[in-house]
């Protein structure tokens, strides 16, 4: 895809040659044109007329734009505004949260409530330590803050800082459900060397509260769900997959996590068909991308173009924080050879900043393709340390010690 | 033309529309800015997803913002807009007029397409300077991607709160200083592209005689040579100019290893033809034949080196007159010499039967490594 720059002033051969534009109109995506009717759609939005949530979201704007300066007012939208991005995947929200929460956002001593929520936001861009600041001054301030120990555990997984993930779950459990607590410390214990305790105790918290929020059902879900896949556990990994996506919540997280089990297990046509009421956000346009060339369907190549276009255009505004999926796609969809320096150090990059399993599971991939071993040793480090149980990344680990 | 053109635009847009309006990315406008000849013009493409969030576009909150609600809103797009942006140019303020919108496809959706005109009280300014704010009171992540284009050079960068006012020096590279480059450009390809030399070489080295029969005899003035001289250098100029332009502004083109490999040959020919005559006086003829195909030599090499978009013209001209001023200078050395070395044994034997059989034979190399793709020689 072309980007989106053009010249505002026909060139030479523009002028010469009307039959050469005419092939470049029809290879180009992007000309500006008028649409021939008024009935044409050119863009959908959250239908206020029909959708609770969007009239919900409208409503709350509408008050906050009488009162842009009421703390209580502010709050209510910059969090139902964050909640969007959630369901949504459309990072704009983000932003919007922000612009909401702009009387308080630079002050050096916000109310606890901005704290806890800019530290969400801050997250959300990768601005990991900036966001613990605000969550420990939070705490410090109200201990008993669970949204804040809760999203300082999930920073703190995203570190690898498993010791102080287990301290802030300890700290939680007294303070949330049942269900969280117990979930809580599992998805530590998933990655150090517990993860089929962890299981267990998981699933059977989770049949214990069958009554708990669909939220924190989903969360728990899907933390049990990528706990047994690791562990080569697929059926019941399968099972909690499907029941994470039953609850009916709309939800990017999971929609990819099971996206990539089932390519995993060479079910592609399932991707397409689980993604296919939209790909909101990159992580499911990779997704959709990765199954469409696995499938080999007529919209392989579609999907590719669209996703190179749009880390095109995050590069053009400087963001980073596609890294890993960028990895990926330049990895699995690129399929140059010349591009597997540049997966790797995307992949490396990514890992300095978030280690995960799926960022691990990345650099250890594209290492493997580089066929340099000695850049996924952050990884091997990581999986000793900790005494990570996953078959996939063990079966990579393996790959690469063997590789000459 | 216009229409169908148009037309397959529409769907195209459409069928990308199907694709892409479902995928987000976070809110970015696209701003371009040109300043030609002294004028500023500009293109703003903003987010109908933004534009409804500020102004409001759904107005049946039906969900699907159509071209009719669109167009319906066009006077506080443009207000809200033209709010947003200003510029100065040598800090005098330039005011902003929006033209009539229409629509593009970027990678996230529908865009409305706002034409600028900004008329500045400074005529060729020298500092342009963007106070840009769109969207800062409700999206502070959404930036700016701003295209600016100073006579036919661009440059780019990123607007928004983290940095509201920018300015840019319009200082760029002057038309002058652009022909100059590329006629730089053009003096170091011939020079350093020894099959330009050994074809013009193989074509002057009879130069300083005349052909009767088969037997080469040295001429008596330098006049003689001089107008032989003048006769295959323009020919040669002349041709490779026309091919050069052609290929350049993009009108033929041919695969360069059947470009390189025939210009290996011309090589080839032109040598022989100095130790087996069959053109005698009609070289002039060979060197236009011939410099045909060194033109699109010459289109390749140019291409590599980038071309300005706004000043095409002036970067085919400056390197055209670059390769004809590296000729000449070589014209000049060689002419003096073989003029004074004509009559004697070692330049007829050794320089122009010698001298033509090795440039033959080491051409005959490259004609085998381009049309082979070989790697038979160092060089």
């Amino acid at each position: 895809m072309t980007s989106p720059r053009r010249l505002l002033r026909p060139s030479p051969w523009q002028r010469l040659c009307p039959l050469l534009l005419l092939c470049l109109c029809a290879l180009a995506t992007a000309a500006p044109f008028t649409p021939a009717s008024d009935a044409q759609v050119l863009a959908t939005v959250p239908a206020r007329a029909s959708d609770p949530a969007a009239r919900e979201l409208a409503a709350l704007r509408r008050a906050w734009r009488q009162q842009p300066n009421d703390l209580a007012t502010a709050l209510r939208l910059a969090e139902r505004s964050f909640a969007q991005v959630a369901a949504e995947g459309d990072p704009r929200y983000i932003g919007q949260a922000q612009a909401v929460l702009q009387p308080w956002w630079t002050l050096p001593n916000p109310p606890v409530a901005v704290r806890v929520l800019r530290a969400q936001l801050l997250q959300f861009d990768h601005h990991f330590d900036a966001a613990l600041a605000d969550l420990d001054a939070a705490l410090a301030a109200e201990p008993g803050n669970g949204t804040a120990w809760a999203w300082r555990t999930a920073i703190l997984m995203v570190q690898a800082d498993y010791a102080r993930a287990r301290q802030s779950c300890e700290r939680l459990a007294p303070l949330a459900t049942p269900l969280i607590g117990v979930a809580c410390l599992a998805q530590v214990d998933a990655v150090t060397g517990h993860a089929a305790d962890a299981a267990d105790r998981l699933r059977a918290a989770l049949a214990a509260h069958p009554q708990a929020d669909a939220a924190e059902r989903l969360w728990g879900l899907t933390r049990l769900a990528e706990n047994e896949e690791r562990r080569g556990a697929y059926p019941q990994a399968e099972a909690a997959f499907r029941a994470a996506l039953a609850l009916g919540l709309s939800d990017v997280y999971v929609q990819a996590a099971y996206a990539d089990f089932l390519l995993d297990r060479g079910r592609p046509a399932e991707v397409l068909t689980l993604l296919a009421d939209g790909a909101r956000a990159d992580v499911l346009l990779l997704r959709l991308a990765l199954a469409a060339q696995a499938a080999r369907t007529r919209n392989a190549d579609r999907w590719r173009d669209a996703l190179a276009a749009r880390f095109d255009a995050a590069r053009q505004r400087g963001d980073t924080s596609h890294r890993k999926e960028e990895s990926r796609f330049v990895l699995a969809l690129k399929a140059d050879p010349g591009d597997t320096a540049r997966a790797l150090q995307l992949a490396q990059q990514n890992f300095a900043e978030q280690r995960e399993p799926a960022d691990a599971r990345i650099l250890l991939e594209a290492a493997l393709a580089a066929r340099q071993p000695a850049a996924a040793r952050p990884v091997l480090d990581w999986l000793a340390t900790n005494r990570v149980e996953s078959v996939v990344l063990h079966s990579l680990a393996a790959k690469l010690k063997a590789q000459p | 033309m216009s229409r169908l053109a148009r037309w397959i635009g529409c769907c195209l847009a459409l069928a990308l529309l199907a694709s892409a309006a479902q995928a987000h990315k976070p809110s970015d406008s696209y701003l371009a800015i040109t300043v030609q000849d002294g004028q500023l013009r500009g293109q703003w493409d903003i987010a109908l997803r933004d534009l409804d969030l500020a102004v409001g576009l759904d107005a049946d909150g039906d969900g699907r913002i159509t071209w009719g609600e669109l167009r319906a809103q066009h006077g506080p797009i443009a207000a809200y807009a033209a709010a947003r942006l200003q510029v100065q140019a040598d800090g005098q303020p330039c005011t902003l007029v929006v033209g009539t919108q229409q629509v593009d496809e970027h990678t996230d959706g529908a865009y409305s397409v706002l034409p600028l005109r900004l008329a500045c009280a400074v005529a060729a300014p020298k500092a342009l300077s963007l106070r840009y704010t769109l969207l800062a009171d409700l999206d502070p992540q959404h930036r700016g991607l701003l295209n600016l284009m100073v006579e036919g050079a661009s440059r780019a960068a990123i607007l928004g709160p983290q940095a509201p006012l920018q300015t840019f020096t319009l200082a760029s590279i002057s038309r002058w200083q652009a022909f100059a480059d590329y006629a730089q450009e053009g003096v170091w390809h011939i020079w350093i592209g020894f099959d330009h030399i050994l074809f013009l070489l193989s074509l002057l080295l009879p130069a300083v005689g005349v052909w009767a029969g088969r037997r080469w005899r040295p001429v008596d003035r330098i006049g003689q040579a001089v107008v032989e001289v003048l006769k295959v250098v323009t020919a040669f100029t002349l041709a490779h100019s026309i091919t050069l332009s052609l290929a350049v502004l993009g009108l033929v083109s041919l695969p360069s290893r059947v470009v390189e490999s025939s210009i290996a040959a011309s090589v080839v020919l032109a040598a022989l033809n100095n130790v087996w005559p069959v053109f005698h006086g009609r070289r002039w003829m060979v060197a236009f034949a011939f410099g045909l195909l060194h033109g699109f030599g010459f289109a390749s090499v140019l291409v590599d080196l980038g071309l300005p978009q706004g000043a095409l013209a002036v970067a085919l001209a400056g390197f055209n007159v670059g390769v004809e001023l590296g000729q000449l200078a070589i014209v000049a050395a060689f002419l003096p010499l073989a003029y004074a070395l004509r009559r004697s044994w070692f330049y007829r034997r050794v320089v122009l039967v010698g001298g033509s059989l090795l440039i033959a034979v080491l051409a005959g190399v490259w004609l085998a490594e381009r049309a082979l793709n070989l790697k038979l020689m160092p060089l």
